[in-house]
């Protein structure tokens, strides 16, 4: 009889305290209850969830709220596919937009076979480790350091080591996300359209005879691309030429033509670059000596 | 640990590793001069600070001594001439231990140059009022001789509201190899007396305590002998161990208080000078001259005649090598001490004022090959290490995570001054000082894109 009674008693107790629970529950969702556009769900399943940072905002879902209230345009997603987009701006009954295909840039040209090596690092495998203890081992002390952190940071696979231990940018995977720039100690990535197709591929800072003796392919400050092109496109500053990109539908290939080392390159829209006829032939394939 | 420390001889502070110091090598040559290099390399830059600003003008003549350069600013100090010659180039790049190259001022060296300097007019230190005398070190273009060359004279004004009570003299020279200190101290110790008098002056401080570790009990006997009784400046011999130079674990060790995180000695009223910083304020400021030589130890298994060299500011590595003689196998060199200093990837690197030695490795083959960095196995070495109590462990996995802010924020990266004990320690051979380093950097880019 008592063994009863408990039971119904606590049965009947935790049915009154759960309903009761419920019933607060029940109503904090009506109360604050927070609208949130369903579209919003939709629009991310078709984003590819990389959160890159390439469209210009922080991750997916905030670029897919700004697609909702109209802050972006479908294009700007440059890891989607063409179609995946259109999918979005027919979803949205929005326009599709433009967005001119961005690629990184590497303004080193100084693989080990061209650029010299004052002495050999052996420590841990990293460029910014190499950058911090003397600014690494290569003879020029803007160049590519050659130990793949742009490599590593890649979400893309767009960028692999070549064997001369200088980065090659995929520009098909390439998505400019930024990801390279920011990890470079030397900050020899830069973000490009594919229309800038003039590039000088150096950082050097030196002239002449100095800058020669540390590297065959590297800007000397010659100053004949300057001369020869349109004038303001290319300016030399700090012992560099540096094209204006602004004036960009000036350039020609012109620019590339007399340069000695072929630190000034053009870019076809196929991912591959040219150097002028004068530049030097490189037909090293090992390594150059330490020391 | 309370009681054991009741029987310990000198005093010190928790934490720290014991290296092999290797100073048998040096410690008893006394300081001898370098000959001028053909040409001398002064970078502008060479202090933590804005950089100097040339004075001189290309094809200019200097003298031994003259200022070439002033200060670019409130913390900066200016140049002298290391020798008498012409000025070839004011902007001349060249390679520097940190990395990137930096403008520099060539001199080309007379040939019959004297190393006898004839600039400059004696006055009486005592003559000089407190604004004077801080003018003074500034114009000398002192910067901390111990390796950070952070310029002395911004260390006599602290900032309002607070005093500076105490002077600590700091003589450990905890590094492996290096004996420029110690030589100093046994050498020059009347200078070091005079700097200490003179910058009890400047900073109004009541005492100066100069520390020494207990391997140099030599130099504290000396020092001691020259300090009249009821001196206000005493000297105190510190255990023998790794950092104990450093200037927050010396303040620990002789007056056990702790400077705050993220705070400088000031804070708790105490100003931390190099012994080899005072012996040069003590004799450059009565003569009115500035900073134009240094004492470098120059030592490791790669030197032909290792030692305490007097060198001329903005000597190039390549012609101390000369003259001291390096071993066909030497294939290292580093610049400051081994746990501290920095490998240097070039020989046209020249000694600038922060050097305070070189020091030659002879590294096989099997040396040079990179350690495998093993899995950490926690351990707690590192934490043992730790003369700051970082946990290092932690650190090193944030780092490997790339979570670089969250170690500043949450772990106190930037309390970490690089000392490189818990690398020193680590049995897995874990880079953590690199780690740190690159945190660092990779935060202080992050902080100036967003500024």
């Amino acid at each position: 009889m008592t063994d009863i009674t408990s039971i119904a008693l606590s049965v009947g107790f935790m049915a009154v305290l759960g309903s009761i629970l419920a019933s607060i529950l029940v109503l904090a969702n009506k109360r604050l209850f927070v609208y949130e556009d369903p579209r919003i769900d939709d629009v991310e399943d078709l984003l590819p969830r990389a959160n890159c940072g390439a469209c210009g905002s922080p991750g997916c879902r905030p670029f897919a709220e700004g697609l909702i209230d109209g802050t972006y345009e479908p294009a700007q997603c440059t890891v989607n596919a063409k179609e995946t987009n259109e999918l979005i701006a027919n979803y949205l009954g929005v326009d599709l937009g433009a967005q001119e295909k961005r690629v990184a840039r590497l303004a080193c040209a100084g693989g080990s076979h061209v650029a010299f090596i004052r002495a050999s690092y052996a420590g841990m495998s990293s460029c910014r480790a190499a950058a911090l203890v003397s600014g690494g081992g290569k003879g020029c002390s803007w160049g590519c350091l050659g130990m793949g952190d742009c490599a590593v940071v890649c979400d893309f696979d767009a960028i692999s080591m070549n064997k001369y231990g200088l980065p090659v940018v995929n520009e098909d995977r390439c998505t400019a996300c930024n990801d390279c720039v920011e990890v470079c100690p030397k900050d020899l990535f830069e973000l490009h359209s594919v229309n800038e197709q003039l590039f000088v591929a150096c950082k050097n800072l030196e002239k002449g005879e100095e800058a020669e003796s540390q590297c065959e392919v590297i800007c000397t400050a010659c100053e004949r691309c300057a001369v020869d092109s349109p004038e303001g496109l290319i300016d030399i500053r700090n012992n560099l030429a540096v094209v204006d990109y602004r004036k960009n539908d000036l350039a020609s290939k012109v620019a590339i033509e007399r340069c000695p080392t072929g630190a000034i390159v053009w870019f076809d829209k196929q991912g591959g670059y040219q150097v002028g006829k004068d530049a030097k032939k490189i037909i090293r394939k090992e390594m150059l000596p330490i020391g | 640990m309370g009681l054991l420390n009741l029987f310990r001889r000198s005093k010190t502070f928790r934490h720290g590793v014991h290296p092999m110091d290797h100073k048998e090598q040096t410690a008893h040559l006394a300081i001898r001069r370098l000959p001028f290099a053909p040409k001398i390399y002064v970078p502008l830059a060479q202090h933590i600070g804005a950089p100097a600003v040339a004075l001189v003008k290309p094809g200019q003549e200097v003298v031994r001594g003259e200022p070439i350069a002033e200060a670019g600013g409130f913390v900066s100090v200016p140049m002298h001439a290391p020798v008498t010659g012409i000025v070839r180039a004011i902007d001349q790049l060249v390679p520097t231990a940190a990395g990137p190259k930096t403008p520099a001022i060539v001199i080309e060296t007379y040939e019959a140059a004297t190393q006898e300097v004839l600039y400059g007019l004696d006055r009486d230190l005592n003559a000089l009022t407190r604004e004077e005398l801080i003018q003074a070190v500034q114009a000398s273009g002192m910067v901390g001789l111990g390796g950070a060359a952070f310029p002395s004279h911004v260390k006599l004004l602290p900032p309002q509201g607070k005093a500076i009570e105490t002077l600590i003299i700091n003589g450990c020279e905890c590094e492996p190899y290096l004996t420029c200190d110690h030589r100093v101290m046994l050498e020059q110790t009347d200078r070091l007396i005079n700097g200490i008098r003179a910058m009890l002056r400047a900073t109004g401080a009541r005492r100066a305590i100069i520390g020494v570790e207990d391997n140099k009990l030599d130099a504290v006997r000396a020092i001691r002998e020259k300090l009249p009784a009821g001196e206000t400046i005493s000297c105190e011999a510190v255990e023998t161990k790794y950092p104990q130079g450093a200037e927050k674990m010396l303040i620990s060790s002789l007056l056990n208080r702790e400077v705050p995180s993220g705070g400088l000695p000031v804070d708790i009223g105490v100003a931390v000078y190099n012994v080899g910083t005072l012996a040069q304020l003590g004799e450059l400021i009565p003569r009115s001259r500035g900073l134009i030589e240094r004492v470098v130890t120059v030592s490791g298994p790669g030197v032909g005649k290792p030692g305490n060299y007097l060198v001329p500011i903005g000597t190039p590595l390549r012609f101390l090598m000369e003259q001291v003689g390096s071993s066909s196998a030497a294939n290292e060199v580093i610049v400051g001490g081994p746990m501290m200093g920095m490998s240097v990837a070039s020989l046209d690197v020249p000694v600038t004022k922060g050097v305070s030695g070189v020091v030659v490795f002879e590294k096989t083959a099997e040396d040079q090959q990179q350690h495998t960095v093993h899995p950490c196995i926690k351990c707690g070495a590192c934490l043992d290490a730790c003369p700051i109590h970082l946990n290092p462990s932690m650190l090193g996995q944030l780092a490997g995570a790339r979570m670089y802010e969250t170690m500043a924020s949450d772990y106190h990266l930037n309390d970490c001054f690089e000392c490189g004990c818990c690398s020193y320690v680590c049995p897995s051979n874990i880079p953590l000082t690199q780690y740190f380093r690159i945190a660092k950097a990779v935060n202080r880019e992050t902080k100036a894109i967003a500024a």
